[in-house]
């Protein structure tokens, strides 16, 4: 590979990494309130989550070793706490926090040039919430055993389950809070601290997608937050919100539930959009084609997002009007979406591509989020979902968005910034050869599950007819090759940040102002607070004519 | 970018970096908690709203069995609450810290009063046969339940909020005590005092619609 240009100055004379504060060992990170030091406890604690997780999922597929019920390895109700769990850990310990806690923490104030988050304690706060939380749901294991109710927590059954679903809830409303405190620091952080002469549109992509998520984060949540407590409430008290024999209405928890979580999908898609730009303009060597429309693009995102839950609950019980009116505004959110990846395309377009690790990554984003949108299609039209809703098709089109759409790019996003965090670069061959591995166990995993869905296999149950006896073998050999690749990335990334070569300050040639900082980044981030005078993908190379067309916002 | 314009976005920038505490940081924070609040109580809200609309002529019924006296007692003590709050501020303001104390303990006294009041209604209603589960309830129509689970979900969330304000306006009063909330930095206790208000105001909403339609 290519060595690394490192120069004197490129290597901080102390870094974050370095104790200098009253506190030694472990308590110099659990009570810094350093913003890199916090995302790199998010970082790790995410990991721990996710690594857990990914074992769920693995038993899961291991389970659909033979078709059952009998010889299973699993009961039907240690099926259910098995999905259960998966689908908690996995959306609210894993992806909801996701990049905006691990890698926005550490990125957001260096790409704006500030020293900090806006509440710096209050960021600490929030990963303690997190963590807490998490400890939590884990709890309910202890108690009467695990939720089995779905990640969704559908009322009436999670009123009356029998296992520990109030603690599992409970643990799920901390993480709330965590959310809405990191969302309403990013804002803040990105309406106060931005370095002398950022502009709004003068601000890195990533810090865009940063501040629609923050916003959705702030304002979704707590609907959710009531949500829950109404599941706890009525578990404890049944005062009959919604228990229909006293006049409540189930339904209404869904509507209630999606108001949430169909704009928390954004919560888990419109980071990796943002770092997806970040990448994309990198490795292109060129700025971004439609910088304003990208920007705007996010906010667009984040409004519609708010107007579609009702495509949730197309068999739930609508009025016609309504689902032809939440099928209509599914299809919107397609146009912000497509002006997206036109316009990284288009950025793309005539530039000098460096096909590393990152933009590797970035192309099998392309590829997994297309098959998952376009699966996303006939799911939100009326008719044929309601063929495939309930099925497997729904668990691999959701699959295809949010692991190969958003947690592929996330994978991509700690390729690309961990050398920055760490000053030292990983091995960029294994990189690849992990990418390619996750690529084909991923695509094994989760296509058979589309073609198991449209033949009716339903999700969530614990055995299956023999007639799905091969698509179910294979999808449980992908999940083998991905955990192996996973594995192989993980291990990768880790020993890179311990022993790989050091890389220097600016080992992709990144215009942003995270680069212009030496790798590890000091504990004050920039000596100076630099001075914004240009686009933040200003690539003089590439662009010698100020009349570039490509440049849009003259 | 013009360079003129440039020039003085950087003063602009650089006269709030000296300006050591960025007051607008502190306050847009709190405005962004306020609105999550909000959000917060607007869902129950709504699902007032929707059973209100299925069920009218319960909830109207139901309406005049919660005790009017006690519901207007406590809106005027919790608007005495905000009152002696302002004037706290407005106190310190003017740099006289005991009398900012004075309003402050005053404040927090009203908010307990409030708590205390809405214990002796909860237990009236409760001798009443009037809560969750009980068989009084339960013999009444779907409307009827259902207005008194969220008049004990919404009232009762409310009064945890009141807690939660008498606890953070403890805090302010030891700064204050403390001098950690002086007459040129007085942050916190606007936004504690605007803590106080949104609790207050979600009071506000809440009494017309569970004691005055009926």
């Amino acid at each position: 590979m290519a060595d690394f240009a490192i120069s004197p100055h490129d290597v901080a004379v102390h870094s974050y990494l370095e104790n200098r504060g009253k506190h030694k060992g472990i308590l110099a990170w659990i009570l810094s309130t350093d913003h890199k030091r916090i995302g790199i406890l998010y970082l790790i604690s995410l990991f721990t989550f996710f690594s857990a997780g990914a074992v769920l999922g693995f038993l899961m597929r291991l389970e659909m070793l033979v078709p059952g019920p009998a010889g299973k390895i699993f009961d039907a109700q240690q099926y259910n706490a098995l999905f259960t769990l998966h689908g908690v850990i996995m959306i609210f310990l894993f992806v909801i926090p996701g990049i905006p806690a691990t890698l926005g923490n550490f990125f957001l104030p260096l790409q704006i040039g500030s020293k900090d988050v806006a509440f710096p304690r209050l960021n600490l706060l929030s990963w303690y919430l997190y963590v807490t939380g998490g400890i939590v749901i884990l709890l309910s294991l202890f108690r009467n055993g695990l939720p089995d109710t779905g990640w969704t927590f559908y009322v009436p059954y999670s009123v009356r389950s029998g296992t520990d679903v109030t603690m599992a809830v409970f643990g799920v409303f901390i993480l709330g809070f965590s959310s809405i405190l990191t969302g309403l620091n990013f804002i803040t952080t990105i309406h106060r601290m931005r370095a002398p002469g950022m502009g709004f549109f003068k601000m890195p992509l990533f810090v865009w997608a940063l501040y629609a998520t923050a916003w959705v984060q702030v304002i979704a949540t707590p609907v959710l937050a009531i949500t829950l407590l109404l599941i706890i409430i009525e578990r404890l008290f049944s005062v009959g919100i919604f228990d229909p024999t006293k006049g409540g209405d189930p339904v209404l928890y869904q509507h209630m539930f999606w108001v949430y979580s169909h704009p928390a999908v954004y919560i888990m898609i419109l980071p990796p959009m943002g770092v997806v730009s970040e990448i994309v303009t990198t490795f292109s060597h060129r700025s971004i084609f439609g910088y304003k429309m990208v920007a705007m693009s996010s906010l667009a995102i984040a409004f519609i997002g708010y107007l579609v839950w009702g495509h949730h609950m197309f068999v739930a019980g609508e009025t016609q009007p309504a689902q032809f009116a939440f099928s209509l505004l599914t299809f919107l959110v397609a146009i912000p979406s497509g002006i997206k990846v036109f316009n990284w395309v288009a950025t793309m377009y005539k530039g000098s591509i460096d096909p590393q690790p990152p933009f590797l990554y970035l192309m099998a984003f392309i590829i997994l989020f297309s098959i998952g949108g376009l699966t996303g299609l006939v799911l939100g039209s009326l008719a044929t979902d309601v063929h495939l809703t309930g099925t497997y098709f729904v668990v691999g089109h959701f699959h295809y968005i949010i692991f190969g759409g958003g947690v592929f790019i996330f994978f991509g996003a700690l390729h690309y910034w961990l050398p920055k965090m760490f000053g030292r670069m990983y091995n960029i061959k294994v990189a690849n050869w992990a990418l390619g591995i996750l690529f084909v166990g991923f695509n094994l995993l989760y296509f058979p599950m589309l073609l198991l869905g449209y033949e009716g296999m339903p999700r969530r149950y614990f055995s299956y007819l023999p007639q799905y006896d091969t698509l179910q073998h294979i999808s449980m050999v992908g999940s083998w090759i991905l955990i192996t690749g996973l594995i192989m990335m993980m291990w990768n990334l880790i020993h890179g940040i311990f022993k790989g070569e050091k890389c220097g300050a600016n080992p992709w040639g990144g215009t942003t102002l995270e680069w212009t900082i030496p790798s590890p980044p000091p504990p004050e981030n920039f000596e100076e607070i630099p001075v914004i005078t240009h686009e933040p993908y200003y690539h003089p190379e590439a662009e010698p004519s100020e009349a570039e067309p490509a440049l849009v916002g003259k | 970018m013009k360079l003129s314009d440039a020039e003085q976005t950087i003063e602009r920038t650089e006269s709030h970096a000296e300006d050591h505490h960025d007051e607008m940081r502190g306050k847009m924070g709190m405005w962004l908690f306020l609105l999550t609040e909000l959000l917060l109580f607007t869902g129950l809200f709504l699902m007032y709203s929707v059973y209100r609309y299925l069920n009218t002529a319960d909830f109207h019924r139901a309406g005049l069995e919660t005790h009017v006296l006690f519901g207007t007692v406590n809106t005027m003590v919790l608007l005495t609450s905000s009152l002696t709050m302002v004037l706290s501020i407005a106190a310190i303001q003017r740099g006289r810290k005991w009398l900012s104390v004075g309003f402050l303990s005053s404040t927090i006294l009203l908010g307990l009063a409030f708590l205390v009041i809405k214990l002796f209604e909860w237990s009236l209603e409760i001798k009443e046969g009037l809560f969750p589960g009980s068989t009084v309830l339960l013999s009444k129509p779907n409307g009827e339940i259902l207005f008194f689970g969220l008049y004990y979900t919404m009232t009762g969330l409310h009064g945890l909020h009141v807690v939660a304000g008498m606890i953070v306006l403890s805090f302010m009063l030891v700064f204050i005590l403390r001098d950690k909330i002086t007459p040129t930095d007085y942050i916190k206790l606007e936004n504690a005092g605007l803590y106080w208000h949104l609790v207050d105001i979600i009071w506000i909403f809440l009494f017309p619609l569970f004691y005055l339609i009926n």
